[in-house]
């Protein structure tokens, strides 16, 4: 059990609202050595109601006692299945706060930002080198708007064939933003089923002229990797479609196998997890896109160049899907994933990745018997249980909750809806083998008290700032506004 | 679990009450319970044509969001508009209070599809 000792200076903390007192404030302005000027009356407010007045150091401790009660992957272990929440080293903070890079402008010349051009364009060149794919770019925001951007890019390679087709192929364990994707760009979603892995028959089954696309996550969200992924991109290519990767758990993969070198047309990285920048709340992300040669013409501009003269920020590009955000994506974030691996080298990331699927397979095998385990293909690096072996009408829900007593952030729960009660866990490489092991030892228990002490799992958490939270009443009835209408 | 007798039963738990040419669809007790607590429900707008085996709607819970799907082809004549403002309905009252909407049917030949409430309940302890 992890140490969550010494809570009497835990302390609560109120709403800003409730903290206010008539005609405090934080600092006196002096008077105005100016022309005093009555802004336009429709631009004025005829009131600000309950607008909450504090001094200074009412809103430092508000902020700070909140942030107290924060829980990141700077306090802990964060198995948090799917989202790859590996450490984010500090050299890489380091790296996107020399002021080469936080004192330059987007807009300001080529010629004179040349150093993060280079960092761009090597960046583009490494994660080609990771993915095997020929092109890149590095605009998306984030994962979700890759899969936009590769699917733009996928209708725009069909109408420049002449072709308008309608649907595209997702089968149910793909992450849940893919069908949201391909629906924003217009395509009916057919989804297959896959009896843990998915079979070239299901593909088969619906594959057709009419078929835009197959999006696949390789590793699936059961943590398996889709291992005739080569013969079910042969049957798609074959009626003239494409595959779409999600590139989400390419923490499987890296340094071991290539998605352009097996098929895949297109995939999108999440930098925020597979290269170790911010994720979550202390994000943004990041979401580049690799490219196939054939749908090169079609990555959104600018994509940065080099010639004799240097490096270059091309935007003629005729056949481009146009911008997908402002300026060149998230920069200090990419800045954060090319020091990353800077550091690690090609041999680093390899290792990374073994470690990755090391650790989740000794957590499987740890908990396997005391945990039933839906999918017995062998698992990369995440591990999916489902519910069904718990006691006493025990749920996964209550399972989560009791590990927060134990002092660990929760796994993924409910996700992938293809488990019954699924429990997903991801360690990455982050972990040592005593953090996995205490975490596994607290799990055990907690199987064991679902036997013999059921209502521990019931009432947890029991030594968490705020005990079992109502959260059909706070999705139901949400207070969004103060002061609380009546 | 209740699965009341006079209605008819799909795969993706849903259950079709007829009455000649009108249908009133809903979720089985048994999809309420596998959602857990419902906190949004999303339903078509009256004259909307559903086409068997799409989808017609969304319902949310703490655990997951899934689709509802149009059990029989026809157009919408009545969504029970209670829904939205109160999804715990289809929580505690699946069959009666907690129906989604009712249809006109198009073709009364996709009613053969549908399961007595024997071969449901064979289906769900399958399941």
């Amino acid at each position: 059990m992890m140490s969550t000792a010494g809570r009497g200076l835990v302390l609560d903390e109120n709403l800003l609202f409730e903290k206010s007192q008539p005609g405090r404030v934080g600092y006196s302005i002096a008077s105005l050595d100016v022309p005093d000027v009555t802004p336009d009356n429709s631009l004025l407010r005829e009131e600000i109601a309950d607008f909450p007045e504090l001094s200074e150091v009412d809103v430092v401790r508000h902020y700070t006692r909140l942030s107290t009660w924060n829980y990141g992957v700077d306090s802990g272990f964060y198995p948090l299945g799917s989202c790859t929440m590996k450490y984010n080293p500090k050299v890489n903070e380091a790296a996107a706060r020399f002021p080469g890079f936080t004192d330059i402008h987007p807009q300001t010349p080529e010629a004179l930002n040349q150093g993060a051009l280079e960092l761009m364009y090597n960046l583009q060149h490494d994660l080609e080198e990771v993915s095997g794919f020929p092109a890149m770019t590095l605009q998306p925001a984030a994962g979700a708007q890759g899969e936009f951007t590769g699917m733009l890019m996928i209708r725009a390679w069909h109408e420049a064939n002449g072709q308008q087709r309608h649907k595209v192929i997702i089968p149910d364990t793909a992450h849940g933003t893919n069908p949201a994707s391909a629906a924003l760009c217009g395509y009916e979603v057919i989804t297959v089923a896959s009896d843990g892995v998915l079979s070239q028959e299901a593909v088969a089954a619906v594959m057709d002229d009419d078929v835009a696309a197959l999006m696949v996550t390789n590793p699936n969200t059961l943590g398996l990797f889709e291992a005739d992924v080569r013969a079910i991109c042969d049957l798609v290519h074959e009626r003239g479609g494409l595959v779409y990767a999600d590139g989400a758990n390419l923490n499987a993969l890296m340094g071991i196998s290539r998605p352009g070198d097996i098929g895949i047309d297109v995939m999108h990285f999440n930098l925020h997890k597979t290269f170790s920048t911010p994720h979550g709340g202390g994000g943004p992300g990041s979401g580049p896109v690799g490219v196939v040669e054939k749908l090169e013409p079609f990555l959104p501009a600018p994509v940065v160049t080099k010639d004799a003269e240097g490096y270059k920020l091309e935007y003629d590009r005729p056949e481009s899907i146009g911008r997908l955000k402002s300026f060149y994506g998230h920069f200090s974030i990419l800045v954060r994933a090319y020091s990353y691996i800077l550091s690690m080298g090609g041999e680093g990331l390899r290792r990374a990745t073994e470690l990755a699927v090391l650790n989740a397979n000794y957590i499987r095998a740890r908990l396997e018997g005391e945990y039933e385990l839906p999918n017995k293909q062998r698992s990369l690096h995440e591990v999916v249980f489902s519910e069904d072996g718990l006691q006493n009408d025990c749920h996964t829900l209550d399972v989560a909750k009791r590990l927060i007593d134990y002092g660990y952030h929760p796994p993924t729960i409910y996700f992938p809806l293809v488990v019954h009660g699924a429990l997903m866990i991801e360690p990455t490489e982050t972990e040592s083998k005593q953090m996995i092991d205490e975490f596994c030892d607290a799990l055990l228990a907690i199987a064991e008290e679902a036997k013999s002490a059921p209502e521990l799992l019931k009432q947890a958490p029991v030594r968490a700032k705020v005990k079992r939270l109502d959260e059909a009443t706070a999705a139901r009835k949400p207070i969004l506004r103060w002061p609380q209408e009546s | 679990m209740s699965f009341p007798e006079e209605l008819k039963y799909t795969e993706d738990h849903e259950w079709v009450l007829i009455e000649d040419d009108v249908v009133t669809i809903g979720i089985t007790d048994f999809a309420q319970e596998q959602l857990g607590d419902i906190v949004f429900v999303e339903l078509p707008e009256v004259g909307d044509s559903l086409e068997t085996g799409k989808s017609f709607g969304v319902v949310e819970s703490v655990k997951a969001v899934s689709d509802v799907y149009a059990p029989v082809s026809g157009e919408v004549v009545e969504i029970n508009e209670e829904l939205p403002d109160d999804p715990e309905v289809l929580n505690n009252s699946p069959y009666d209070d907690g129906w989604m909407i009712k249809l006109k049917l198009a073709d009364s030949a996709s009613l053969d599809e549908l399961m007595d409430v024997s071969a449901y309940q064979e289906f769900v302890e399958k399941d």
